[in-house]
């Protein structure tokens, strides 16, 4: 099969991405962007999974940071309640999938029945009120302020990984190999297996069967395909994946709190890495969480000064405020739905196709 | 049992409903008087709810859109209206009930002219190009959504703002031993004249004969030679206005609005017309008063549920009725 210019394009850029993760802490070696790198990486595998929802099957949720969220508190409340350790790792994570897997069936078969629409209204009130709970529950999951804990002593930054004669850590091109290098590689290592299984699954029968579901309901239904039946299935699939990630992604933060799990701004960064990399092709979830995480970190900065610049104008400052940045990303993404549906990779794969 | 659901169907059916609550609840509480405060409370929020969450369900009955970014007219017309009462503070201060009226009476004109304009310019820009498309729609009033919650913020900023009521809508009636807030009889009955001028529009002119049958038919209103835009535009107007009314009337109830508003209430408004049934006003009213209803009841009998309560109300009806409890005939 010969492939278009786009394409290659499309996957040139993943092995450029891939290649930057893996040798992130080498490559830039500040603790900031260290956390760019790992929060990449959690946000691929976390937009991989909710694009099987939105972009493989057509379903609207806007519950998938509750998945997150129930991960990222089971490992939090795990570790805080009996101690770093890899039990506790262990019994979180998996406490927020069988969690995950429950919510997930009951609202599947309650209501992946009706309308896209509907199914996307429930899953708003359901994420709210989980949202409400965790704070409201404090003694467990310790409200608005969050839980602070401690990860497993491997990953420790006073963990020596390999020591030289003299007891010192070992310096590879000038990285010190600690812990927290090897909770970076743990990050990366997980994301990296959970996208390649997600890569998998879109490709097998089952995604074709998911595509079906999306392009032709009736039509699915009609050649003998349980369309309730898949779509439970991928949308468990997709909350246990989403939990996985949050579990890793609390283990790496060492705090787990409303903000970084559960609120409705994830929910939006998840949409928007969604629709601006692609939707219905995984690539697309790379791009697009990539490109997302840069602007938050980044992009912030930049609005500072272009802030402090229009100082003089009216209203301008205020537009342009660092705070104010999702501001212009929803318009970007506005646009983007209008002109450019399928996305930054959805856009150049098609592009150079011979029709 | 055929005929106990025949009786009741007679007297109602689904209409009992939030008569059965309130009974219920009266038995649960034991003391009249606080039956009564509540009861009047979740009968005027049910109120303000109906009104914001009307044009939700009217729009997407009519159009098949479903505008996720409703919420964003309850939060402009609640600090449209903030802003027009703080700037007629004056008016408000004096003595005379006369020019306390006019400065309610301002504001709330001032949120319905926002709500038709930004209607207007809403259904035009954002929505007529994506007529049909679900995902689509859902995606760019979402996006819409999270704009005007930036706007939001940027204008008034992000600390919550006082909202001052005129001195006669302040205070309370006692009877007796029962003690009745005057705003909430007055949004009460605000909500009520909404209702029945929407139902005399829907049922006794012939915008509303339209509306009606392009509720259940659209291309059949097309093929008839109406132009069926036109009617959707106002249709989206008057839906919005009336969130921005909902909205102003909401501030006023609260007395503190923050910028979190619009997303807290789109989770109640969405609840109301899944109960209700999409599409209907009549459900519409229902759901909302049973919201209301159950949202003061839970709170002062279970404080700790009462933030659940909406959801587990909304999944017990779901179950009964999957597509809620009046739905509009498709």
């Amino acid at each position: 099969m010969k492939q278009s210019f786009g394409t290659l394009t499309v996957k040139t850029t993943m092995l450029v991405i891939a290649a930057l993760l893996m040798f992130a802490p080498f490559l830039f070696q500040d603790i900031r962007a260290l956390e760019v790198a790992a929060r990449i990486c959690i946000f691929i595998v976390l937009v991989a999974s909710y694009d099987l929802l939105i972009g493989y099957t057509g379903i609207v949720s806007f519950a998938h940071t509750m998945f997150f969220g129930f991960g990222a508190y089971g490992a939090a409340i795990a570790l805080k309640q009996m101690g770093p350790g890899w039990d506790a790792v262990a019994l979180g994570t998996i406490a927020g999938v069988l969690v995950s897997l429950v919510v997930a069936t009951a609202i599947g078969l309650v209501s992946l029945r009706v309308k896209a629409i509907f199914f996307a209204m429930i899953t708003l009130a359901a994420a709210s009120v989980v949202l409400v709970l965790a704070s409201q529950l404090s003694q467990i999951t310790g409200g608005e302020d969050g839980i602070t804990y401690r990860a497993p002593d491997l990953f420790k930054t006073a963990t020596k990984l390999m020591v030289d004669d003299d007891g010192k850590v070992v310096r590879w091109f000038g990285v010190k190999l600690n812990g927290k290098l090897a909770a970076y590689y743990f990050v990366f290592l997980t994301s990296l297996v959970l996208f390649l299984v997600m890569l998998r699954i879109t490709v097998s029968p089952l995604g074709t069967v998911l595509k079906a579901i999306r392009e032709n309901e009736a039509r699915a239904e009609a050649i003998g395909y349980r369309v309730v039946a898949y779509r439970t299935f991928v949308f468990c699939l997709s909350a246990a994946v989403a939990s996985v990630a949050g579990s890793v992604y609390a283990i790496w933060l060492k705090y787990t709190g409303p903000d970084t799990a559960l609120s409705f701004a994830i929910m939006i960064d998840i949409l928007l890495m969604v629709v601006i990399g692609g939707m219905a092709t995984m690539w697309g979830a790379v791009i697009g969480a990539t490109l997302m995480v840069m602007a938050q970190y980044y992009l912030r900065d930049l609005m500072g000064v272009a802030s402090e610049a229009v100082a003089g104008i009216p209203l301008l400052p205020e537009l342009l405020a660092p705070d104010r940045w999702l501001l212009w990303l929803g318009i970007i993404f506005i646009l983007l739905v209008y002109f450019f549906p399928k996305g930054i990779a959805g856009t150049l794969m098609t592009k150079g196709v011979r029709k | 049992m055929d005929n106990l659901s025949d009786t009741l169907g007679r007297f109602g059916g689904v209409n009992l409903l939030p008569v059965a609550l309130a009974g219920l609840s009266f038995v649960l509480i034991g003391a009249p008087s606080s039956w009564v405060t509540l009861t009047v409370a979740g009968l005027s929020m049910g109120m303000m709810l109906f009104l914001m969450a009307s044009g939700l369900s009217l729009v997407f009955g009519l159009m098949d859109v479903l505008n996720f970014g409703h919420s964003a007219f309850i939060s402009f017309g609640a600090f449209i209206a903030a802003t027009v009462l703080a700037a007629l503070g004056g008016w408000l201060d004096s003595d005379s009930v006369l020019l306390a009226s006019a400065a309610l009476g301002l504001a709330l004109l001032a949120a319905i002219a926002f709500g038709l304009a930004a209607g207007l310019f809403f259904e035009t820009v954002i929505i007529r190009p994506v007529y049909r498309d679900h995902l689509r729609q859902i995606l760019i009033t979402m996006g819409a959504l999270i704009v005007s919650e930036q706007i939001i913020l940027a204008v008034w900023g992000g600390s919550p703002i006082t909202v001052p009521r005129p001195p006669f809508l302040e205070g309370a009636w006692i009877i007796g031993d029962v003690s009745i807030e005057i705003y909430r009889v007055f949004a009460f009955a605000l909500g009520a004249g909404v209702f029945v001028g929407l139902m005399l529009l829907l049922n006794r002119t012939r915008i509303g004969l339209l509306i009606r049958a392009g509720v259940e038919n659209r291309e059949m209103v097309e093929a008839l030679g109406f132009k069926i835009n036109r009617l959707f535009i106002g249709a989206f107007m008057l839906g919005s206005a009336l969130a921005a009314l909902g909205g102003a009337m909401w501030a006023g109830y609260e007395t503190l609005i923050t910028p979190a508003l619009g997303g807290e209430m789109m989770i109640v408004v969405f609840i109301v017309v899944i109960i209700g049934g999409l599409g209907s006003i009549q459900g519409t009213l229902l759901g909302a008063i049973i919201v209301g209803l159950t949202a003061n009841y839970v709170g002062y009998l279970a404080p700790k549920l009462a933030l659940a309560s909406n959801m587990i109300l909304m999944m017990a009806i779901l179950m009964w009725r999957p597509s809620g409890l009046r739905p509009a005939i498709k």
